[in-house]
């Protein structure tokens, strides 16, 4: 599926995963940064309580190829596209962003007019967003 | 690796060995006396229930989760939850609230009225308790731990204005602060200080309210954060430990903080391990109580509420949910809690919309009046299995506490992160077990269904928000605002001379100080938390 990679990937892909907004359940969170290290990725988690601007902040600092973002408390419509908002203000609007939660299907097409790349509803496999990662982040 | 299912250890989700077959060899090897380790129902050591007659009187009270949008959405589904014959509910406060936020804070923006109802002050409680007496509800539950003793004094005041008398009311205040830093996020203050202002609300209401609860120790959140049920039991009893320890050094005698504590605990999926957590729990708590000196009975006992763990519920095939949360209630109640929440099954989508809720509160009627299981007291009492496990759980738990006061107790186990690492890996672990397929998930990872399933669910309205930035800004037109800031100024007065916060809070709260502008004299004087990466 990915013949190029042995060959092309020269450095490791890099994942910032932030918990924006005041939802502090971050299992899923942590979840996810462990599954992406066990899948050879370099990965920052925030912690709780930040601002999409702390995250964006976060993203361009570390230098990362993608953010990802978990929300459970329902302020994801408004969170998600802010984060998107300040990356383009910033000129790294080349990084992409996914996210995942308690996010209902009906706000999935809005989420992804504003930039959010992929969003991952409960029951998704950690693999599925390891997939994702790996067939969206050009790390030739 | 499929084929070596069969070879490999059987467990409990704890991890505990289960072996085929269970003889009276399992419980004797332990040195196990039934007279000692089991007595009667309401007798010590109280591994069999609280309660001589447990449910043959009355069932438990069957209690919802409710509170979203403004006020008087809240106030209508409590009004309709109580109409389908529950005997209480547990006000669900939104993220703004529980951190001391205004509605109009920057910081709110997008979480107003979302996982729960907008208070800013009092005035909001009033209007969700506009036609619903307290004394006419069983049990009134908050959410409240930041800001545990600010929710006492806005119940206290509330009592107040309706004219009803404290004492015939059940007010049960979270104010379990010491988990927010490990599993639910919501801590404003940073540890030591937290714990002291949590324990201002036990002291204060030992002394006046000796009916109402003001701390629910919850293993819950640990449980939904990843933990197992022998973790949840330790760490809850942990955290007991540190506000029980505080509130002894503050000369309250144990007698007098004991009956004021309540436990809540997660009913989880693993039927049997559930019911001996409950009955393992029930036996360390009355030792533990009886090690501190306590000489009333009512101090020895473990008074639990459970609550079917929302983590369990999967958004693939939702109506299956149903069936995982009447198992999960099944245990809660063979296990002897005094009160029991049921999730809704679109939990997994959003906020429960009314008819999800009625079947989770009549899931809970059906065993109560149908199951027979209530006929007679602790009715898996003498099986080898129970019995062992209940054994094993004592074991394991009393291990974990020793270890956690090693590093120095609880507080110093959440600092340093040890609480936090244990229950990431045992999460990590589970999650890795269901997408390997060694943890089955119906609908999840087997026997899973071609199409969706779409279910109704519940939207909170858009104008949530705006209403209620409106609401808050009339009030501070309306309000007596030298009144708010000479109150305001008699706190931090007293937040800086380490006094009791509750009696200069319920002051400031009567003349409708917003929970922020409480919340902002004590960060000033007591430090605020700074998030952390997290230990993952």
């Amino acid at each position: 599926m990915h013949r190029l990679r042995g060959g092309v990937m020269d450095r490791r892909i890099r994942v910032l995963i932030g918990k924006p907004g005041l939802d502090g359940h971050d299992r899923g969170a942590k979840i996810i940064t462990r599954a992406l290290r066990d899948a050879g990725m370099e990965v920052i988690y925030t912690g709780i309580r930040q601002t999409p601007d702390q995250i964006a902040n976060a993203a361009l600092q570390e230098a990362v190829d993608i953010v990802g973002l978990s929300c459970l408390s329902g302020a994801h419509n408004f969170l998600f596209p802010k984060v998107v908002e300040v990356l383009r203000k910033k000129g790294a609007g080349d990084i992409l962003v996914f996210g995942g939660g308690i996010i209902p299907t009906a706000d999935i097409p809005k989420l992804k007019e504003a930039g959010i790349k992929a969003i991952f509803q409960p029951g998704t496999s950690t693999e599925d967003i390891v997939t994702f990662i790996r067939d969206n982040v050009k790390t030739a | 690796m499929e084929k070596d299912h069969d070879k490999k250890r059987i467990t409990t989700s704890s991890g505990i060995e289960v072996k085929s077959c269970y003889t009276r060899g399992d419980l004797e090897a332990g040195g196990f006396d039934p007279d000692r380790d089991l007595g009667l129902p309401g007798q010590y050591p109280y591994t069999r229930g609280i309660d001589p007659e447990m449910y043959r009187n009355n069932p438990w009270v069957m209690g919802q989760y409710a509170g979203f949008g403004t006020a008087e959405a809240t106030n209508e589904r409590f009004k309709f939850i109580l109409s389908q014959g529950a005997g209480g509910f547990s006000l669900a406060l939104d993220l703004p609230t529980q951190l001391g936020y205004d509605s109009d804070h920057p910081l709110s923006q997008g979480e107003v009225g979302k996982i729960g109802v907008a208070i800013d002050s009092l005035k909001d409680l009033e209007l969700i308790f506009d036609g619903i007496r307290l004394d006419r509800v069983k049990h009134i539950r908050t959410t409240a731990n930041s800001i545990g003793p600010i929710a006492l004094a806005m119940f206290i005041a509330l009592c107040e204005k309706q004219g009803v008398d404290p004492g015939q009311t059940q007010i049960i205040i979270q104010n379990d602060i010491l988990k927010e830093f490990v599993a639910r996020g919501t801590q404003i203050f940073p540890p030591r200080p937290s714990l002291e202002f949590a324990v201002d609300a036990v002291e204060y209401s030992a002394k006046r309210f000796p009916n109402w609860q003001p701390l629910m120790v919850c293993g819950y959140h640990y449980r939904d954060a990843g933990a197992n049920a022998v973790q949840e039991v330790a760490f809850t009893f942990a955290n007991a430990i540190a506000y029980i320890e505080m509130a002894l050094k503050r000369g309250v005698a144990i007698d007098d903080i004991a009956p004021l504590i309540r436990v809540h605990f997660g009913a989880h999926m693993d039927l049997f391990e559930e019911v001996a957590k409950l009955r393992a729990s029930r036996r360390m708590w009355a030792q533990m109580m009886k090690n501190y000196g306590a000489k009333k009975a009512e101090s020895l006992l473990f008074r639990h509420h459970s609550g079917t763990i929302g983590g369990t519920l999967v958004a693939q095939q939702p109506l299956l949910n149903i069936v995982r949360v009447t198992i999960e209630a099944l245990s809660a109640i063979l296990g002897g809690s005094q009160s029991l929440r049921t999730s809704s099954y679109d939990e997994a989508y959003a906020i429960p919309t009314e008819e999800a809720e009625i079947i989770a509160i009549r899931t809970q009627q059906v065993i109560a009046y149908e199951s027979g299981i209530t006929k007679t007291i602790d009715p898996l009492a003498g099986s080898y299995y129970v019995e062992a496990l209940t054994n094993e759980i004592e074991v394991r738990v009393k291990t974990y506490l020793k270890k956690i006061d090693e590093i120095g107790g609880a507080v110093a186990a959440i600092e340093n992160g040890f609480i936090e690492r244990e229950i990431a890996d045992n999460s990590y672990q589970s999650q890795m077990e269901i997408q390997n397929g060694q943890r089955v998930v119906v609908g999840l990872n087997r026997f899973i269904a071609s199409e969706g399933v779409k279910i109704p669910t519940f939207k909170v309205k858009a104008s949530t928000e705006k209403r209620q930035i409106q609401r808050l800004k009339r009030l501070r037109k309306e309000r007596d605002n030298s009144a708010v800031r000479e109150r305001l100024e008699a706190l931090r007065k007293a937040a800086g001379e380490k006094t009791n916060l509750v009696e200069p809070i319920l002051k400031a709260v009567k003349e409708y100080a917003p929970v922020q502008e409480i919340c902002d004299v004590i960060r000033e004087v007591a430090g605020e938390y700074r998030s952390m990466p997290g230990a993952v």
